[in-house]
Order: structure tokens, then C-alpha cells, then sequence
């Protein structure tokens, strides 16, 4: 056997691409673990070239702040949908935290608010792993649940009123400040994006968060705590909804009940799947995440800077996202 | 040959039928005839080809060679419709009755009698009335599916079967699942469908219920035909001798004795467990303990109770010392009770290879290194970190240890041939560093270069000093590795077999519950295994 016993040609590391031609599955199946990657960069390309005011740095700044809290929230969810999970709970945890901060803003420290906000949406992330893992819940039904309990909590803390800081500047700092002129919010979404990769794909925790998503039973049998995993994974979920819930809160020095809500929560996931991490688990990538993100966010500015009917935005995405599904359950129908 | 039109002609015929899965045959050139109006039974050890014939004559499966003849006329099955439209039916093991629908819903599904898209509820109450009467069955028509025992889910299998104009029923281990009572029921609905003048298929593990059932019976070794003769000429032994005797088609590696003073490494002490009953055995330092029996006998649940992948309800299980778990039913809370993980079980030098290598082993769409290094991360991480060129390194060396070649670890591990999967799990277990590995059925589905290997591996491993329980339901194979062979039927050790008293007769006898065949009965104990 000098052969390797290998049934099928091995993926090449991505830098090195398409020496040969291959037959148009292998190429079409090459194209598809790609993914959003070279749509993004056409995108890109196009818009550059098209729009004057799109290659500006304020724009591309811009963008990226205002996806600052969004990427934050799609960075923990990636874990979470690898891990063979789902958080629908992130958009109410989002407006929780941010006013719960906003709240305590007004009569404490800045940072006891954040702190605070921070800690409610670890507390409600644990309370979902446990209910996913040690009860057994379905993670879908679990965590939509407890989006209207959060929901409902958030409304008890505000009174159905919008919470205004304007009198406590303080609280703007984790945001508006600016550190080679690029604002701290940015940062922020820079280092938690940076950290949570590395956990994903460099860490042991990591290897079981793959694990555990691929095949669960297997990862059990081979000694993986998945419990424990999972149940990491929501905490850092919504750990990651409420820091985006305060950013956010801290950017507009106001907040309310109805703040994020589903949209965010179907735009987070939006941008995970369309990345191509597989909503089925076992699968994906943190640049993925970033990459399907920014890529809708992309389409918005587009149609903005191209002044194009924003209707046709929400049809192009939904199209988008089908597409991206679809991609990923035609591979796995190859693999099997 | 023109066939009369008697009640008593060939109803299906198969002429030189193979069938072969991924390269090994399950099926080579087999013949036979079966009588319109008999009770007709396929018998043979675990994979010698009766599920597989009885799928190619109701269309579940189609023959790679050979032609299936019904009334003298050649037909091609591509699908279980198809067979059904020729009324031959097949009654699967897994059961499939609605839990949410009534009996005679159930019956009728797919084919309700209706009335302008709606069901015509008077008209399915009188036709199952009809159907259950010419069946002789008392089951009651609006009865739902989830309050039916198995018992009487087969039945409605069986009026489903009837009410399709099924003029030849095959079943899959129909008594397997049944108590004493219900099997008794089932035989006198199977006689009464034959005297009816349907056909009855019966693929049975229970040679008694064959013996005293059937018409017909036809025997199979290893995919072959051994001999199609009338159930009054055989007995138990004639039909168990004549699945004996498979050639040797591979050569085992030389074993190497187990010394008398070698430490016990597992151990497991009067274990109930779900599907496990009072079950003792031992594995020593160096000794490849065989584990027999029939598919169903329990052989997965235990071992899946020593690795702590099933909670134990009753015992203990210890390993090189460790006490993992220990349980006692109804003493409350004077024993505490113990209950344990796969995780422990793995720290404490237990391993397991599990019976399903895709659902159970394997993180298919994951990388060959990452699947290797699963179960030893933390000894190759430092912080949480995971240490790349020392995983590389080590997934290296035990990936040459177990004898696959990969081209690089970063492809993914589902790219890998079936042998070479199975030792990339062989490689993951080894990496962990276990004293006792468990390995259910490590052969199943790969190649026969790949056994040879694995064959090597096992006695390798346990050359060094590894306690070995090995799971298959390959004779040959178990006699050729193991030292010492336990064997097991309804949950229980009913034998353990040493030396000379190790033969593929005896092993048969107690896995199939029959009385002893000729030689080899020294040394064979009857009793649960060597419980103290």
C-alpha cells in the first residue's frame, strides 16, 4: 500500500488555489467552503468603483462602528451555532443589559452600570445553557422563550419609558471616546471578535466546541464535558448581546424596552449562516462570522450611498441567506 | 419448467441471487424455491444473508446479480412499492404504527376509504371489521396506536399487510421483540395466514420457533446457500451444525499467552444495566477477552455499561483498581450509589471503540488530526492552548502506530476509506493512553486488508501489556484473537468458554440457546460467568 487509502483528493491549503482545472462539482463544492468570501470581495470592488464616497475611510470607519455591537453579538453566537446550539434570546438580552446600564448610569458610576448590564446578560446565558443542556429544551424554543421573559424584564426595569442619560456624559466614554482616531466602540468589537477566535480555533475549548456541534455523542464518548460546553457557549453569548446591548446604549446615551428586539436577533444569525458556519453545528469560522456580517452590512450601505430602492435591500438578502443554506445543506448531502 | 396453477406451486422463485455492500458479499449465488401457502424460514449466524434475501424478495434491496421469479414470471423490484404491487410485503423489525392514529387508521393508511378528500369514517369502521375477522384477530378498530403493546403493533402491521391484498408476508424477526404469551399468539396468526393460502417468509433467529413453526427452511452461511429442505426433516442440531464449518478465509496473528499472575485490569462485579442482566467478567493484562452472541444479546449495552456510557442500575465496575461506579437497586441510601461518565472512565485508562463509527466515533465533516487528538487534548495544550506542533507530532506517530498514511491531518477525516476511519478511532483511543480497551465490533464493514490489520493491532496492543474486550459477531474472528470467550443471550453471560472447549459448535449453542452439540462441551460452564 504505497497509496495513501485516500477516496478523494484532500483540500489544499486556501493560498494555494486552482492549479488544474477541476470537474465542476469538486469546483463547485471548492467555491461553496469558500463561501461569502469572493461575493464579499466583488461586492466590494463594485461599490468601490461605483460610489464615489464608499473607499473613504469615514466610510469604512462608519461601517464598521456601526456594526461594532452587531459583530460583538455574531462573534459569541458563531460559538454557539457551532457548538450545535441556536440563541434566539440575543436581541432581548441586547436591550435588557443596555437598560439595565442606562438605568444605574443615572445615579452610579459608569462602570458599576456596565459592569451590571454586563452581568445580566451572563446571568440569563447561563440560565439558558442550563436550560438547554440540564433540562433538555430544544435551543430554539428555550432561548425564544426566554426573549419574552428578557423582554418582559426590560420593560419592568424601564417602565415602558426611554432611559436618558444626556445628564451623565460619563457614561458615553466606553463608546464615543477615540483612540487613533478610531473610536472605542470599534476597539472593543476588534479585541472581543480577535479573542473569540483565537478561543474557537486555538484553544481545547474550541476543539470541543467543534466537537460537541459535529457529533455530540462521539464527543461524550471521548471524554468532552458537551454540557458544559454548550452551556459555555450561551454564557458567552449572552455575556456578548449585553456588551453590545451597553455599547450601543452608551453610543446614544439612551435606552429603551423595545431596543434590538428580533431584528438584531435575525440579523446576528443572518450573517453567521451567510458566512457559512452551518446552522446544523460542527462547522464555521470566526472570519466567516465577520465576513457574512459586514457583507450585509455591505448591501445597506450600498443601496444607501447608490440611492436604490431600500425595498429590493430586504429581497436581496433573503435571496442571499437562502442561497447560503442551501450551499451548505448541498455540501453535506456530498459528504454523506 | 411450466408451473401448475395449483395452491401448492412455486409462488416466488430466486435463481443465482448475489448481493454485495461495499465489497463484502452478502449474498453469492443463491437459489431457492418457495412454496405458495407455506411458512417458509431463512436461518444463519448474524450476517450470513437472511435479512438481505428477504429485502430482495419484497423490494427492499435489489440483487447486483441474479433474477427473482414470481409465478414462473421474471420481475425486477426496484422499490418496496413496486413488491407490494405484486403483493409481496415486508414486516420490518422497527415497527411503523402512528402513535396518534386509531387502529384501523393505521391499517387503512394511505389507502382510507374517503369521500370528497375527506375519510369516510363508516366505511373504514366496516372494512376493518371485515379485515379483522377473516384475520381472526380481536383488536379493537379505534384503539390508538401509542396504547399498542408490540405484540399487537405487529398485528396491525400484518392487517396492513392483508388489507393491501398481500398474498406473501415477509417478516424480520417478528417474536424477537415478544413476551412468552405473545409469541404464542403471533405463531397461531402466522398459521392461520398460511392456511389461508398466504405466503409467509419467516427470518428468525429462534431455531426452536423455526423448528416448530415453518414448513420450509432454508439455511445460509456466510452469504451461501447451505440447503433448502422441509422443517420435519430438521432439528436444533441439524440446522446449527449446518451453519457451522465457514472456511477460513483469513489467517490470524499468533497470540501470545496470558500469564497466570497477569493483573486484572476490568472488572465487573453482578452489573445490571438497561438490556444487561448480573453480569461478572474479568479482563487481565494482556488478555483479549471475546465477547459472542447474537445481534440484540445485550453484547453493546454492556459494553457501553463498563465505559459508563450507560448509567448501571445494580454492581460495580472497576478498572486497574479505580472503582468507576457502583450501584445498588432498592437499598436507598445505606450503599451509595455511584454513577459515573465516559470521561472517567477514559481517565482511569478505560477506552471504548463504539459499535457505530459514524454515529458514534467519527466528527465526520471535522479534520483526521482533530478527530484523533479528541480524547488527549489536555495532555497536548498548555493554558487552554492547544500546542499544535506537539499535536501534529503525536497524532503522527500513533496514526503510523495503527497503520494509516494520510497526506495531511488537515483533510477531512469522512475523505478516509471505512477500514482507515475505523483506525483513526483505534488511533484516538491509543492516544489517550487507556490500560483496558473495549471494541464493539471493530471489523464491521471494512475490507478484509483492513481486518488483517486490525486483527494485528488488538494482539499487538494487548502483546504490550493492554486488556482487550472484543465484541463481534464474527466467530472466526473471535476465535482467532481471543483467549478466552464470554458469550451472551437475553442480556445474560450464558457461557464462558476456555481452551479447547473454545469452538465455533459451542459459542452457536449457547448464543442461540440450543442444547450442546457434539465435542466441546468440557470446560464449558452454563452458569453467568465467573461471578464470585
Amino acid at each position: 500500500m504505497d497509496q495513501p487509502d485516500i477516496a478523494q483528493a484532500p483540500t489544499p491549503a486556501p493560498a494555494s488555489r486552482n492549479q488544474r482545472l477541476l470537474p465542476p462539482a469538486q469546483l463547485l463544492s471548492r467555491l461553496s467552503r469558500a463561501g461569502i468570501l469572493y461575493p464579499f470581495i466583488v461586492l466590494f470592488i463594485v461599490l468601490s468603483v461605483w460610489s464615489g464616497p464608499f473607499f473613504t475611510k469615514v466610510n469604512l470607519l462608519d461601517i464598521l462602528d456601526q456594526q461594532a455591537s452587531t459583530l460583538i453579538i455574531a462573534a459569541a453566537g458563531t460559538l454557539v451555532v457551532v457548538a450545535g446550539g441556536i440563541d434566539l434570546s440575543v436581541g432581548a438580552v441586547y436591550a435588557l443589559a443596555g437598560v439595565t446600564a442606562a438605568h444605574l448610569a443615572l445615579f452610579t458610576s459608569p462602570t458599576v452600570a456596565i459592569v451590571a448590564g454586563i452581568a445580566v446578560g451572563l446571568g440569563v446565558g447561563l440560565v439558558n445553557g442550563v436550560i438547554v443542556t440540564a433540562f433538555r429544551i430544544n435551543a430554539l424554543i428555550a432561548t425564544l422563550a426566554m426573549s419574552f421573559v428578557v423582554s418582559g424584564l426590560a420593560s419592568l426595569v424601564t417602565g415602558g419609558n426611554l432611559v436618558i442619560d444626556y445628564a451623565r456624559p460619563g457614561f458615553a466614554d466606553l463608546a464615543r471616546s477615540s483612540f487613533l482616531t478610531v473610536n472605542t466602540s470599534t476597539w472593543t468589537m476588534l479585541a472581543v471578535v480577535v479573542a473569540l477566535a483565537v478561543v474557537l480555533g486555538r484553544t481545547t475549548a474550541g476543539r470541543y466546541i467543534y466537537a460537541s456541534g459535529s457529533n455530540a455523542e462521539a464527543a461524550r464518548l471521548s471524554g468532552v464535558r458537551v454540557q458544559g460546553i454548550k452551556t459555555l457557549t450561551f454564557v458567552l453569548s449572552g455575556g456578548a448581546a449585553a456588551l453590545g446591548g451597553v455599547i450601543d446604549a452608551s453610543r446614544v446615551l439612551s435606552a429603551q424596552a423595545s431596543n434590538g428586539e428580533t431584528t438584531l436577533t435575525f440579523t446576528v444569525l443572518a450573517g453567521i449562516v451567510v458566512g457559512g458556519t452551518s446552522i446544523l453545528g460542527g462547522e464555521g469560522a470566526m472570519w466567516r462570522t465577520v465576513i457574512g456580517v459586514l457583507f450585509i452590512a455591505l448591501i445597506g450601505n450600498g443601496f444607501d450611498l447608490l440611492g436604490l430602492n431600500p425595498l429590493y435591500e430586504q429581497i436581496a438578502l433573503g435571496g442571499i441567506l437562502l442561497l447560503a443554506v442551501g450551499a451548505d445543506a448541498w455540501s453535506r448531502l456530498r459528504q454523506n | 419448467m411450466p408451473q401448475p396453477p395449483d395452491r401448492k406451486g412455486t409462488h416466488v422463485e430466486l435463481m443465482d441471487v448475489s448481493k454485495s455492500f461495499g465489497g463484502v458479499r452478502a449474498l453469492d449465488e443463491v437459489s431457492l424455491k418457495i412454496t405458495r401457502g407455506s411458512i417458509h424460514a431463512l436461518v444463519g449466524e448474524n450476517g450470513a444473508g437472511k435479512s438481505t434475501l428477504g429485502k430482495i424478495i419484497s423490494g427492499a434491496l435489489t440483487p447486483d446479480r441474479g433474477q427473482l421469479l414470481i409465478e414462473g414470471e421474471p420481475v425486477t423490484f426496484h422499490s418496496p412499492r413496486e413488491a407490494i404491487t405484486r403483493g409481496i410485503v415486508l414486516i420490518a423489525q422497527e415497527l411503523s404504527t402512528v402513535p396518534a392514529l386509531s387502529v384501523a387508521e393505521n391499517v387503512f393508511l394511505g389507502t382510507e376509504p374517503q369521500r370528497a378528500g375527506f375519510v369516510a369514517r363508516r366505511a373504514l369502521r366496516r372494512r376493518y371489521a371485515e379485515l379483522a375477522a377473516t384475520a381472526g384477530f380481536e383488536l379493537p378498530g379505534d384503539r390508538r396506536g401509542r396504547a399498542l403493546k408490540t405484540a399487537d403493533q405487529q398485528k396491525v402491521e400484518i392487517l396492513r399487510a392483508l388489507s393491501r391484498n398481500a398474498e406473501l408476508i415477509v417478516m424480520d424477526e417478528p417474536t424477537a421483540a415478544l413476551s412468552r404469551p405473545d409469541v404464542e399468539r403471533l405463531h397461531q396468526v402466522i398459521r392461520r395466514l398460511a392456511s389461508g393460502g398466504t405466503t409467509v417468509v419467516l427470518v428468525s433467529h429462534f431455531l426452536r420457533e423455526v423448528a416448530e413453526l415453518a414448513d420450509e427452511v432454508t439455511i445460509l452461511r456466510d452469504g451461501r446457500l447451505v440447503r433448502t429442505a422441509p422443517a420435519a426433516q430438521e432439528t436444533v442440531e441439524t440446522m446449527l451444525s449446518a451453519m457451522l464449518g465457514r472456511s477460513l478465509g483469513t489467517a490470524f496473528p499468533v497470540r501470545r499467552p496470558v500469564t497466570p499472575q497477569a493483573k486484572v485490569l476490568l472488572e465487573a462485579r453482578q452489573v445490571d444495566a438497561p438490556g444487561v442482566y448480573d453480569v461478572s467478567l474479568e479482563v487481565r493484562e494482556g488478555e483479549i477477552v471475546g465477547l459472542a452472541g447474537l445481534v440484540g444479546s445485550g453484547r453493546t449495552e454492556l459494553a457501553r455499561a463498563l465505559c459508563q456510557a450507560q448509567r448501571i442500575t445494580k454492581g460495580t465496575v472497576t478498572t486497574a483498581g479505580h472503582q468507576l461506579a457502583a450501584a445498588s437497586r432498592g437499598r436507598g441510601a445505606a450503599r451509595t450509589g455511584r454513577s459515573s461518565t465516559p470521561r472517567a472512565a477514559l481517565r482511569k485508562g478505560l477506552a471504548m471503540i463504539p459499535e457505530s463509527r459514524k454515529e458514534q466515533g467519527l466528527l465526520l465533516g471535522r479534520p483526521i488530526g482533530e478527530n484523533v487528538s479528541l480524547a488527549s487534548l489536555g495532555r497536548l495544550s498548555e493554558l487552554g492552548l492547544v500546542r499544535r506542533g506537539k499535536e501534529r507530532q503525536a497524532v503522527g506517530n500513533v496514526l503510523q502506530q495503527v497503520g494509516v498514511r494520510v497526506p495531511a491531518q488537515q483533510a477531512p477525516v469522512a475523505t478516509l476509506s471505512g477500514g482507515n476511519q475505523q483506525k483513526a478511532l483505534f488511533a484516538r483511543m491509543l492516544l489517550a493512553g487507556p490500560r483496558v480497551l473495549v471494541a464493539d465490533e471493530p471489523t464491521r464493514g471494512v475490507d478484509v486488508g483492513a481486518k488483517r490489520a486490525i486483527y494485528d493491532l488488538l494482539t499487538e496492543l494487548a502483546a504490550e501489556g493492554l486488556g482487550v474486550l472484543f465484541i463481534s459477531s464474527d466467530t472466526e474472528e473471535i476465535l482467532g484473537l481471543a483467549h478466552r470467550v464470554l458469550v451472551m443471550r437475553g442480556g445474560r453471560i450464558v457461557a464462558e468458554l476456555n481452551g479447547d472447549a473454545m469452538t465455533e459448535g459451542a459459542i452457536l449453542a449457547a448464543a442461540f440457546g440450543a442444547p450442546e452439540l457434539g465435542g466441546g462441551t468440557d470446560g464449558t460452564s452454563a452458569t453467568s460467568g465467573r461471578g464470585a
